[in-house]
């Protein structure tokens, strides 16, 4: 079996609801941020439920961008580390029912989650439908991007940038 | 656990399919209501957009669906426009179709379905090596060891031992409708885990068409990934090998895991030959074109309408039909400009909210009233089932002869009449049919790609009308696709270069409607009636009949008894998407 090597940040979400894409519009700033980027693949998951497995598995570094429903107010930037996420599964009454935590719980399961796993998020405002992020969620976007660009640091992932 | 905080990251997309059902004093299902309790709002964001990228936006509606909604845009654009496609993209269109229906059959079947039917938990008292016999008479999957089966009895005991078992997603444990002995069971679960590692050599082929992973490209006129043996950016020998690879891979996990399976499965779950019929009425946009999209005779699964069980007298809808092809608002939280009890072709279709249900949380919907975000699509003004059991009874009615013999074969083997294809056990046995056919199909279409490339035919894409200045100032088309759980289609039109209306009838907008303006049930609401729960309180066999259809939603029952008591909202679920 492969030795799981991948490095990636994977941004989820649904584009059409507002801040419940901002993981995937997030990972398009980190993306032009961070100019060409070969040591750490950019991966849009959107709401992708077991396709997103095989990558997951194959990951030794995952950092995951996405809307956090923390309980906080708006606009809040959530940090979880890797113990912290909840491995959800619950009764389960769709395959499209299946949500990221059961992705990651099922590879623990099969005892291949990610060695360094994290997650950076912000605690959305507005899922209606539409394609533009709210007010609040813009204003954090930045410090969300600069929590992710700290973490792939501390992984000596990328390197500080010199100006 | 300990150190577990209790945060919920955001489930995916939000909304149910809830279903109310009333019982009489046996507990048997008297009425059934399916509401969806999620607004859709793609028609609204896709107004005004270039046709060109709709399916950009239309593919992000659902995680599972994003193939199968890509497709449906980009043909009602080629339709509106008059694009015809070159033959080698129409091939590889096939072979990711193809895929996509096999992928995620298999995943239905172990991930989410085989649950209803295999208690996990009794796996844990089998012996392995009965398991072993059972698996050897039944196919030549190499995985059939006692050891090995040991080693699965083991990690589901690991499992059991460290609280995941929810992993396995159904509660219903040591229900008594739960009937397969448990060296079947543990069978079963051998093959669920095995179905996780299968599909990662799956979904290979759209890795490499879509030119780009986890989300494929699309285009309108043909494929985006250009053929050249030689190049190391396009459809090159090597991926060609991949895909060829990943084929024979799918094909034996369905033949050798899969359909094995379900004989060995079927055989105690007999009474669902005889439960959840529902409406007997069928449809089919068909799929799988020949060359041309627009020459339905050359489609492997045809494009019907099935009435009343009638497989002597098949018709064929037309998607352009004002009068027949109509959606109904009656029971839907929506207005119509010309009034609720008008029926609208989906060119001429209206998306205005109109939410007059209760505040939730709430006990009951008023199912006198409007009751559901989903319309009523209806053909002539009569509900359709739609998904794999109308698309095989399509085919076999068509005189496909592979179908004929597989069917025939199974009913054979399980010993039923033809009867009882139109059942909760039949529309399980189609799902496994069509994509034996359809795996199969996917040899063809790989060959005659092969011998299209060696023929010197490499065009994937054709541009000619690519220029919105080469378009009409006005046109309507319509994009068919039939989705793994049913027909899916796409109405567009187009003004001015840009999208002015665009309309989606997806598959389970079709099965899970609401009554229409003339009170008929949809196909989840006419299929619960008559069913019997042995526990009321643990709604398992509704879970059967719903999770047959395939819905796209996740779902909520919402029971009452004889008397009007409220049983509670017995499951719940938190995502939804929207094919």
């Amino acid at each position: 079996m492969a030795e799981a090597s991948r490095k990636v940040v994977l941004g989820l979400g649904n584009l059409l609801n507002r801040d419940e894409g901002l993981g995937v519009q997030a990972l398009k700033v980190l993306d032009a941020q961070l100019g060409p980027h070969p040591e750490v693949e950019l991966l849009d998951g959107g709401v992708l439920g077991l396709n997103l497995l095989m990558i997951v598995e194959e990951c030794s570094h995952l950092l995951i961008l996405d809307a956090v429903n923390a309980g906080e107010p708006v606009g809040t930037i959530v940090e979880l580390a890797k113990e912290q996420i909840p491995l959800y599964t619950g009764i389960k009454l769709s395959e499209h029912q299946i949500t990221f935590q059961e992705v990651l719980g099922l590879a623990n399961m099969r005892g291949k989650l990610p060695q360094y796993l994290h997650l950076v998020g912000i605690q959305p405002e507005d899922l209606s439908i539409g394609l533009e992020l709210s007010p609040t969620v813009t204003a954090s976007l930045p410090q969300m991007i600069e929590r992710a660009r700290a973490r792939l640091l501390d992984w000596h992932i990328i390197k500080a940038q010199e100006e | 656990m300990a150190n577990r905080i209790v945060i919920d990251p955001i489930t995916r997309i939000e909304g149910h399919l809830r279903i109310e059902a009333a019982l009489d004093g046996s507990n048997k299902i008297t009425q059934a209501y399916s509401s969806g309790t999620m607004v859709r709002g793609i028609e609204i964001i896709l107004r005004g957009r270039d046709p060109r990228e709709a399916w950009a936006f239309a593919q992000r509606a659902c995680g599972v669906c994003t193939t199968v909604h890509s497709f449906a845009s980009i043909r009602s654009v080629e339709d509106a426009l008059g694009i015809k496609i070159p033959k080698a993209a129409n091939l590889i269109r096939n072979l990711m179709i193809a895929q996509q229906y096999v992928h995620d059959h298999v995943m239905h079947f172990y991930h989410l379905h085989a649950l209803d039917w295999v208690d996990v938990v009794s796996c844990l008292k089998a012996n392995p090596a009965q398991t072993s016999a059972i698996q050897q008479k039944i196919s030549s999957w190499p995985n059939s060891s006692p050891a090995y089966f040991a080693g699965i009895k083991q990690r589901v005991q690991s499992i059991v031992d460290s609280g995941q078992l929810s992993i396995f997603a159904n509660a219903y444990w040591g229900h008594p409708a739960y009937k397969l002995p448990p060296e079947v069971n543990l069978l079963a679960v051998a093959h669920y885990l095995e179905a996780l590692d299968w599909q990662k050599d799956a979904v290979k082929i759209h890795t490499i068409f879509g030119g780009k992973n986890p989300h494929p490209n699309f285009v309108v006129g043909g494929v985006p990934m250009p053929i050249d043996l030689n190049s190391d950016t396009a459809l090159n020998a090597n991926r060609l090998s991949i895909i060829s690879d990943s084929i024979d891979k799918m094909v034996d996990f369905v033949d050798q895991v899969y359909l094995p399976d379900l004989l060995a499965i079927a055989p105690y779950y007999l009474e669902y030959g005889s439960l959840g019929e529902g409406l007997g009425n069928f449809l089919t946009w068909g799929e799988f074109p020949g060359e041309d999209n627009s020459d339905t005779s050359k489609f492997l699964v045809p494009r019907a309408v099935i009435l009343n069980k009638d497989l002597k007298n098949i018709q064929q809808p037309d998607p352009r039909d004002f009068q027949r092809m109509q959606e109904f608002v009656a029971h839907s939280w929506y207005n119509y400009g010309g009034g609720d009890q008008a029926g609208l072709h989906p060119w001429q279709g209206e998306t205005a909210f109109n939410y007059t249900g209760p505040k939730p949380p709430y006990d009951y919907l008023n199912v006198d009233q409007k009751y559901s975000w989903l319309k009523s699509p209806r053909w002539a003004e009569t509900p359709m089932e739609v998904g794999p059991l109308a698309r095989v009874l399509a085919m076999y009615a068509g005189g496909h002869a592979q179908t004929k013999e597989l069917v025939d074969t199974i009913l054979k083997t399980l010993n039923v009449p033809l009867t009882a294809v139109f059942s909760t056990l039949g529309r399980t046995a189609a799902r496994a049919v069509e994509t034996k056919v359809f795996a199969d199909a996917m040899r063809t279409y790989y060959n005659d790609l092969i011998a299209e490339i060696k023929a010197g035919d490499t065009s994937t894409f054709n541009g000619d009308k690519w220029e919105p200045s080469t378009w009409p100032s006005r046109a309507q088309g319509f994009g068919f696709m039939e989705a793994p759980r049913g027909a899916l289609g796409h109405w567009i039109v187009i003004s001015n270069g840009k999208i002015e209306n665009y309309q989606m009838v997806v598959p389970t907008t079709w099965n899970g409607s609401p009554r229409d303006h003339k009170g008929q049930a949809g196909a989840y609401e006419a299929s619960l009636v008559g069913t019997t729960l042995a526990k009321p309180e643990w709604p398992l066999e509704i879970l059967r009949t719903i999770h047959s259809f395939d819905p796209c939603m996740a779902c909520a029952i919402h029971m009452v008894d004889a008397k009007g008591n409220d049983l509670g909202e017995v499951a719940t679920g938190l995502s939804v998407c929207v094919s």
